[in-house]
């Protein structure tokens, strides 16, 4: 670094500065809280204070921040050929990973930060996206297949998600992807359905949806709420257990008793308890075979089928003989 | 993820097992820390899920209501059960249902000691239904499998060393001194009663 000889320069060299921290700054603002003035100060000091060459700066701040997160130098965006990976493999937060994906679905984004989210797709499922609006990406069209390379994954509550930012390069894939289900099959007696199940009351608020306890709601307070069927059941195959959740739908679907019948029911016993009462007597202790959506630690009962048809024991009894 | 605590696997027992189930221990000091049932094939039980034919109820209760229960399995061994004001619903379908009929039952062991120093174990029920024979012939054989799988379990551990036995088949060993045959003959008989059944069908005109 040559020493700097007149003003001009020195207005050049500090733009640089600027420009080192704001790509610094982009290659951790999925990882750290920062912004981009905490990192042009720390390259100042090093170069304005200790006169360290900014090729020497930029190295030992991206050391710090990479100390600060928790990250290898290799997982830095622009750090080398990423894997290739798919979307059932996402299994970890903050990777950098490339994938070939469908979009499948776009959702109306709630935050201007935002510039897209919605559904990626391959063969082995979907996995959310979203697409940061300073990120200055392309638009992302529904139906099409992209490559996606320098992807960082995600994770709240459970379920894993890619974030494309301004490293992310999105090139047009000349192929048709056949997008798999990731629905999860479980199996086994009904063992309880849970309180906050048969006709529960919802929040009445916009955006809120929130299963009213004594008529309150935990963010709203007091209020009327609206009828609604659930079902918040455990299916246990004396190995392990499974929460499943049925909505209005899959409840009067399993159940038999529509939203209208439960109301009665309510009514004329002057108590909600009693639908959920009749809903046990029915289907407790019974075994289901029920297939949906994962979420968080739940299935969302999408089919339900009752495992009522004749058992095979020959089997069994082979083995049982054999020990 | 600690917060939320697992829920308890409902284990599958015949009665002849867990009948023969005495020791109960805990895995924490906490007070309200699940108190577990040991298995003799070496396996905790904070629940249990069984189906069989109810055969008797009976309010054995002095003061206030207390409901006895007889669930029979194939292979005639018993589970006993009881009932009283904090289990009201279990309660009211002991009181309510007329035996015979195929109930199931989700239920936690419970213990107790006898006047002579025996150890008895029961069922306090959390929910009883009433169910049909096909859902009764499931969990037999569902019940067989889990048996045999615990069975082999439990053998392997003669050859395996130390480190690699599984901790509830070690403290089996160490808690009782039965034999797992008999386990073993439960099972295989529980499920030759299935195949009778079936060969009765079959020969009835």
């Amino acid at each position: 670094m040559p020493p700097i000889e007149n003003d001009a320069e020195a207005v050049r060299a500090m733009t640089d500065l600027r420009t080192q921290a704001e790509e610094i700054h982009e290659q951790f603002s999925d990882q750290l809280e920062i912004s981009v003035d905490d990192v042009h100060e720390r390259l100042e000091t090093l170069v304005e204070e200790y006169k360290v060459p900014v090729d020497e700066a930029r190295r030992s701040v991206t050391s710090t921040y990479l100390d600060e997160a928790g990250m290898d130098r290799e997982e830095l965006s622009g750090g080398g050929g990423n894997e290739q990976v798919q979307v059932s493999d996402v299994d970890a937060a903050e990777e950098w990973v490339d994938l070939t994906a469908k979009v499948v679905e776009l959702w109306e984004p709630n935050s201007d930060a935002v510039a897209q989210v919605g559904l990626l797709g391959d063969e082995t499922g979907t996995i959310k996206f979203t697409k940061w609006s300073k990120s200055d990406l392309p638009e992302l069209e529904d139906g099409e297949v992209y490559h996606l390379r320098n992807v960082v994954t995600d994770e709240y509550q459970g379920r894993f998600s890619v974030k494309l930012n301004r490293t992310t390069v999105i090139e047009d894939a000349d192929e048709e992807i056949e997008v798999g289900d990731d629905d999860t099959t479980v199996e086994g007696a009904l063992v309880d359905i849970q309180s906050g199940s048969g006709l529960i009351k919802r929040c009445p608020e916009e955006d809120c949806t929130r299963v009213l306890q004594n008529g309150r709601c935990s963010e709203h307070g007091e209020a009327e709420g609206e009828f609604d069927l659930r079902i918040k059941g455990v299916l246990d195959d004396g190995e392990d257990v499974h929460e499943v959740i049925f909505d209005k739908a899959a409840t009067e679907d399993f159940t038999g008793i529509t939203l209208e019948e439960a109301k009665e029911m309510a009514m004329d016993a002057l108590d909600t308890t009693v639908v959920a009462d009749k809903m046990r007597k029915e289907t407790l202790g019974r075994y289901y075979r029920v297939t949906g959506p994962t979420f968080s630690r739940y299935v969302l009962a999408d089919e339900v089928e009752e495992l009522d048809g004749p058992v095979d024991a020959e089997e069994t009894l082979i083995k049982a003989r054999s020990i | 993820m600690a917060a939320v605590p697992s829920r308890e696997v409902a284990r599958r027992v015949f009665a002849r097992e867990f009948n023969d189930a005495s020791y109960t221990f805990k895995e924490s000091d906490d007070e309200r820390a699940p108190v577990y049932l040991l298995l003799p094939t070496g396996e905790r039980a904070n629940r249990i899920f069984l189906v069989g034919t109810l055969t008797e109820t009976e309010d054995v209760g002095e003061d206030s209501e207390y409901w006895q229960g007889r669930v029979v399995d194939p292979n005639g061994d018993t589970f006993f059960m009881y009932a009283g004001q904090y289990q009201p619903d279990a309660a009211s379908m002991l009181r309510e249902l007329e035996p015979p009929a195929y109930v199931s039952v989700v239920g936690k062991p419970r213990t107790y000691e006898t006047d002579d120093g025996e150890v008895n174990v029961s069922v306090r029920p959390e929910s009883i239904t009433t169910v049909g024979e096909a859902t009764r012939d499931r969990w037999v054989v569902e019940t067989a499998e889990r048996t045999i799988d615990r069975i082999q379990e439990y053998q392997a551990a003669e050859t395996e060393d130390g480190a690699a036995v599984d901790e509830y088949v070690r403290m089996a060993r160490e808690e009782y001194d039965l034999s797992v045959e008999n386990y073993r003959r439960a099972a295989t008989e529980a499920l030759e009663s299935l195949e009778a059944d079936d060969e009765q069908v079959e020969a009835s005109p």
